[in-house]
């Protein structure tokens, strides 16, 4: 957590989000638009059109050298030493005791020059943990070992980030880069040219990813071209109905996609398989931090789990509230909102695995009155599929 | 009513004070113009039962968004007279017309002291503004 009186970070967008009336708030040391209009609207523009969203906030670190792949896969929970060109893969970072320091996407790409290099996007509001475990992890004896040399920085600032999301984001980006997105596969990206003078000539990288349920794609570049190249986007997605969506909107989008938000459902506290993503741990091969306790805890039965609730009523709950059968406690919410659409409260939380089968009636203590909720499968929401995506 | 003819609380809540037939001072209460805008996305509201008795600058039910709930504070001492029956389905028109139909309680004053700590109109909007410059 920052502490307060810091000065916030500023994408170069803000000056952008502030002009077009976005309401700024603190988000991870940095200054965010929460919504632009309403959360409401922005929601459903991106389920039914596209939404446009300034994640430079994400951090971003760059690993390349001979070295780089081999580091990766002793520092994360999911193999990346093995990712095809343009592919991208969610992993974990964990400590040594399983807990999870962090989710991240880590991707494979070659710059123009055929030189590969490793981006890894991990969440604001870890970026500096993250960081120092890299460099915890990676001393400069072995940084600069021979032949095996890993040259890494964070280059969260230097590149502004893109969401664009929803059924028309691939009509919005098509024109606007130089690689076919029709045949982009879901978690593939690619270094591509922007085809607007407001990229002067600079490249960027696109990836098939998002954190909203829909099919979209995520665009990152430089910073220096960064508001040139949003406004050509914003411009270009008018006419299909996109609208921009601030992290207000983010967060109800990523709920109904059932995804976990680092600081709510995900902590050094919950190992991986308590939230579902043991999937995402290979626990043979690679050395990483935290692999052994892994393989302890994947044998180990676990108390709780995570899973979605659907409440009865209009009341939502938030995080950290408790959820009761009859009048014992059997789970805590990480995550809770008003679905728009959905158009009722959703919650994510953990549950003790008796009572955590879809369908089970609970309830939800929302400061002092129980509401009723059952749990569901999640996703809340899944979008109806199209060709590719 | 105009807002200029009203009294604001400084927790966003407008008061109209009338004088009933019986003598007593009814205070109709609804939530500032500037606070509606704010919260906007509202899904849920927390209204008193009629009856109730309330305290001036103490919580007497809530109001809610897609992103947080905020309490609603009474601005006067006294009993709930009434409350809006269409309020809790019409969130979404609250703010069309926050200081008519958009009204949501009214309260029978017990202890008239406490009006004069409530802002009038210049003073109110002056307060707004000040908390949009923290804001921006």
């Amino acid at each position: 957590m920052m502490s307060s009186g810091q000065p916030l970070l500023k994408t170069p967008l803000c000056d952008w989000h502030v002009e077009h009336g976005a309401r700024m708030v603190e988000f991870a040391g940095w200054s965010m638009p929460v919504q632009y209009t309403s959360i409401i609207h922005e929601h459903l523009a991106t389920r039914a059109a596209c939404g446009i969203a300034d994640i430079s906030h994400m951090g971003r670190l760059r690993f390349e050298g001979p070295g780089a792949a081999v580091f990766l896969a002793e520092l994360l929970t999911r193999r990346v030493g093995g990712l095809g060109l343009n592919q991208i893969r969610y992993s974990l970072v964990t400590n040594e005791q399983g807990g999870i320091l962090d989710d991240v996407l880590v991707g494979y790409y070659h710059n123009a020059h055929g030189q590969p290099y490793y981006v890894m996007v991990v969440n604001a509001s870890n970026r500096r943990k993250i960081v120092d475990w890299v460099d915890a992890h990676l001393p400069p004896e072995r940084a600069e070992a021979p032949g095996e040399e890993v040259v890494w920085s964070d280059v969260t600032r230097l590149w502004a980030m893109f969401a664009i999301q929803g059924p028309r984001a691939l009509d919005l980006l098509q024109p606007l880069v130089d690689v076919d997105l029709a045949s982009m596969k879901y978690y593939n990206g690619a270094q591509v040219r922007i085809l607007h003078p407001a990229a002067q000539r600079q490249g960027g990288i696109i990836s098939r990813t998002g954190y909203t349920g829909e099919d979209g794609f995520e665009l990152s570049v430089g910073a220096s071209i960064a508001r040139g190249v949003w406004e050509v986007v914003m411009e270009m997605g008018k006419p299909l109905g996109a609208v921009p969506t601030g992290i207000g909107a983010r967060d109800t989008l990523r709920l109904e996609a059932g995804m976990p938000l680092y600081g709510h459902e995900l902590s050094e506290a919950t190992h991986p398989f308590q939230a579902g993503l043991g999937y995402t741990c290979y626990l043979t091969g690679y050395d990483f931090p935290g692999r052994d306790a892994l393989k302890r805890l994947e044998k180990e039965p676990f108390e709780s789990k995570l899973v979605g609730l659907e409440l009865g009523g209009r009341r939502p709950a938030r995080g950290d509230c408790p959820i009761l059968a009859g009048d014992e406690p059997v789970g805590r919410t990480t995550s809770g909102t008003y679905s728009p659409t959905l158009q009722k409260p959703i919650a994510l939380g953990y549950v003790r695995l008796d009572h955590a089968e879809p369908g089970t009636e609970l309830a939800i203590d929302v400061r002092g009155r129980p509401a009723p909720a059952r749990v569901v499968k999640l996703p809340f929401y899944r979008r109806r599929k199209g060709s590719n995506a | 009513m105009t807002p200029e003819q009203l009294l604001y609380a400084k927790t966003h809540e407008w008061v109209h004070v009338e004088t009933d037939p019986s003598g007593a001072k009814i205070a109709t209460v609804g939530l500032s113009a500037f606070a509606l805008e704010v919260l906007t996305d509202l899904v849920y509201i927390e209204l008193p039962e009629v009856g109730r008795q309330v305290e001036a600058g103490a919580s007497f039910g809530e109001i809610e968004s897609v992103k947080a709930v905020s309490d609603l504070f009474s601005p006067v001492d006294g009993e709930i007279v009434e409350v809006n029956p269409d309020a809790a389905d019409g969130l979404d028109r609250l703010a069309d017309d926050p200081y008519g139909a958009g009204w949501l309680v009214k309260i029978k004053i017990t202890d008239e002291s406490g009006l004069s700590e409530l802002l009038d109109y210049a003073a109110y909007r002056k307060q707004c503004e000040e908390e949009m410059e923290e804001q921006g």
